[in-house]
């Protein structure tokens, strides 16, 4: 508690390039920009593969290899082929680390519509196209968020790893604490990250209130 | 009308689902297919639609091979009901009768005044309309289901199963409605079910198929309890078919008597019951007009006397019959001795199809 009040109370960290708010910004720089890349990247794929049923196997793949790689050594070794000063080095392994979740909820998201249902879809006369967006889509779309949610909590929590290679982000707080024994500093940086994935959490909440149909979340 | 000629779906494992399929369904009419699992109905069903496509034969839509349409252009103009009304859980009640009307461009707001006299078309409780679909009962999402394949109003509707994975009492009620919507909009419909009581009470004809995709038999209802082509009919026909034929024959013609004096009645003419020195016995009631022969048979099997009582629309009595003017009707409605009254017989196994 006294290291609480002793990090929080302290006028100096308020302010400054090395205050909360700068670190708290380029904590969620990072973040934001491997959430949405990996987004980017996993949503439609997901959509794709659990539409067309084809490259089920890559999901697979894609996921065990992922989560195996340990996200410091990918970073180390993003480092030394890039090198320092880029933003790069931090958002490779967090991108790595988020997709899996994403692409494997989405698509199993997808493929769990169920069969009649889709049937209905296409005897109705909807269009492929119409059925993945007008019909899967929305019924997947608690998975869809879910996985979505998972992702961004662990990259908020592990976007703490870019200051091992001088970059920002709250992580600074616990790596430069840990060296200079300051343990105010490492509890927190440490309950900053804790209360930005709690953020994140009740974000992920509102959205599937407002996201989802109420027929598709009464079903689950 | 939609004509399958020499249909055959053979899967690449070597499966034939249907086989040598040629028959014609008539325009404004119910034409039900029904046989046993594995019989290729549904897959019959499924390919006047293009969910399945034949692999050789063609399927024609008033004269058109229905190949040479795209099928989700085809499929908007075909209504299509399935087995777990497969309604979309995200959309409203409104919105899921409203779905081929959106796809067809219309306004949103024509749609839904579209969608809304169907609910009610349907029998169903307008207020229903901003429901989701796991909020209404099974029977309730049938109704929609049907709502929704008839909302572009389109001349042919294909059912699947439709009814059956609801409790009897409410099958009951919406194969009548079914019957009663049909008298109305005059529509194309081709019905599949396994169940053949609901082939014969819905169907204007009845195409009777056996496993391996052949027609057995096709036919009306009466001419198939009457006539079934072979044993397979017969058989997939089940007992009681000579009582239920009787459903297919007015007791319009049943020949009354004046009501005897041991028929107590109340001041309005109702019956009472029958008089006996143990007070009034048991009485079975028909009404000439709208019921069948075999619902006044069932009424003098009620009576305790075996005399059946006729009665008016407001339940008054209008005279009598006993067994031996049913009987007499029976008689002029009897089997033709051709064929098909041998119960039990199976020597006669030979007609592989009915002529068409």
């Amino acid at each position: 508690m006294n290291w609480l009040a002793g990090f929080f109370g302290d006028p100096a960290h308020w302010s400054g390039p090395d205050g909360i708010p700068v670190r708290l910004l380029e904590h969620l720089e990072f973040s934001a920009g491997a959430f949405l890349v990996a987004a980017l990247i996993a949503v439609p794929l997901g959509l794709l593969i659990g539409h067309t049923g084809r490259g089920a196997l890559l999901v697979v793949v894609a996921a065990n290899a992922a989560r195996a790689l340990p996200t410091l050594g990918l970073l180390v070794l993003v480092v030394l082929l890039a090198g320092v000063g880029t933003v790069l080095p931090v958002l490779i392994p967090l991108i790595v680390l988020a997709v899996p979740p994403i692409l494997v909820n989405t698509y199993e998201g997808v493929r769990g519509v169920d069969a009649d249902l889709r049937d209905a879809a296409y005897g109705m006369g909807l269009r492929g196209r119409q059925v993945l967006f007008q019909t899967l889509t929305p019924v997947a779309l608690p998975l869809i968020l879910l996985g979505l949610r998972l992702a961004a909590i662990q990259v908020v929590s592990t976007a703490t790893v870019a200051a091992f290679v001088g970059l920002g982000g709250l992580g600074r707080f616990i790596i430069d604490g840990l060296a200079t024994k300051t343990y105010a500093d490492v509890v927190g940086g440490a309950v900053l990250v804790a209360a930005l994935a709690l953020a994140v959490q009740l974000g992920f909440v509102l959205l599937d209130r407002v996201a989802v149909s109420p027929g598709v979340r009464q079903v689950r | 009308m939609i004509t399958f000629e020499d249909v055959t779906k053979r899967y690449r494992d070597g499966t034939v689902a249907v086989a040598d399929l040629s028959l014609e369904v008539p325009t404004g009419a119910i034409t039900v297919f029904v046989g046993p699992s594995g019989c290729g109905k549904t897959t019959s069903l499924r390919m006047i639609n293009r969910m399945i496509d034949a692999t050789s034969g063609r399927i024609t839509l008033d004269g058109q091979d229905v190949r040479e349409i795209d099928p989700p252009t085809l499929r908007r103009g075909i209504g299509y009901v399935i087995q777990q009304a497969g309604l979309f859980p995200h959309r409203k009640i409104v919105d899921n009768v409203a779905t081929v009307p959106y796809l067809l461009g219309w306004s949103k707001r024509k749609a839904r005044a579209r969608a809304m006299d169907l609910l009610e078309l349907v029998g169903l409780d307008p207020g229903l309309a901003g429901r989701y679909p796991f909020q209404l009962s099974g029977g309730q999402q049938q109704r929609v289901g049907v709502a929704r394949a008839l909302a572009a109003d389109p001349p042919v509707l294909l059912m699947d199963e439709p009814f059956s994975a609801v409790d009897p009492i409410v099958r009951a009620s919406l194969q009548d409605e079914l019957l009663r919507l049909q008298s109305e909009l005059r529509k194309t419909i081709v019905f599949v079910t396994h169940d053949i009581d609901e082939a014969v009470k819905l169907g204007d004809t009845v195409a009777v198929m056996r496993v391996g995709g052949r027609l057995a038999q096709m036919a009306g209802p009466a001419t198939l309890l009457t006539e079934p082509a072979d044993d397979f009919v017969r058989e997939f026909l089940g007992r009681d078919r000579g009582i239920r034929r009787l459903s297919f024959i007015s007791a319009k013609e049943v020949r009354l008597r004046p009501a005897p004096s041991d028929l107590a009645t109340d001041e309005d003419g109702r019956p009472l019951g029958w008089r006996t020195a143990n007070g009034l016995a048991a009485y079975g009631t028909f009404t000439p007009e709208t019921d069948s022969l075999r619902a006044a048979l069932d009424a003098a099997l009620l009576s305790a006397n075996g005399t059946a009582v006729a009665v008016d629309e407001e339940g008054r009595v209008r005279g009598v019959a006993g067994r031996d003017a049913i009987d007499e009707l029976l008689a002029e409605y009897a089997p033709p001795a051709s064929g098909g009254s041998g119960e039990g017989s199976s020597g006669d196994g030979s007609s592989e199809e009915a002529p068409a």
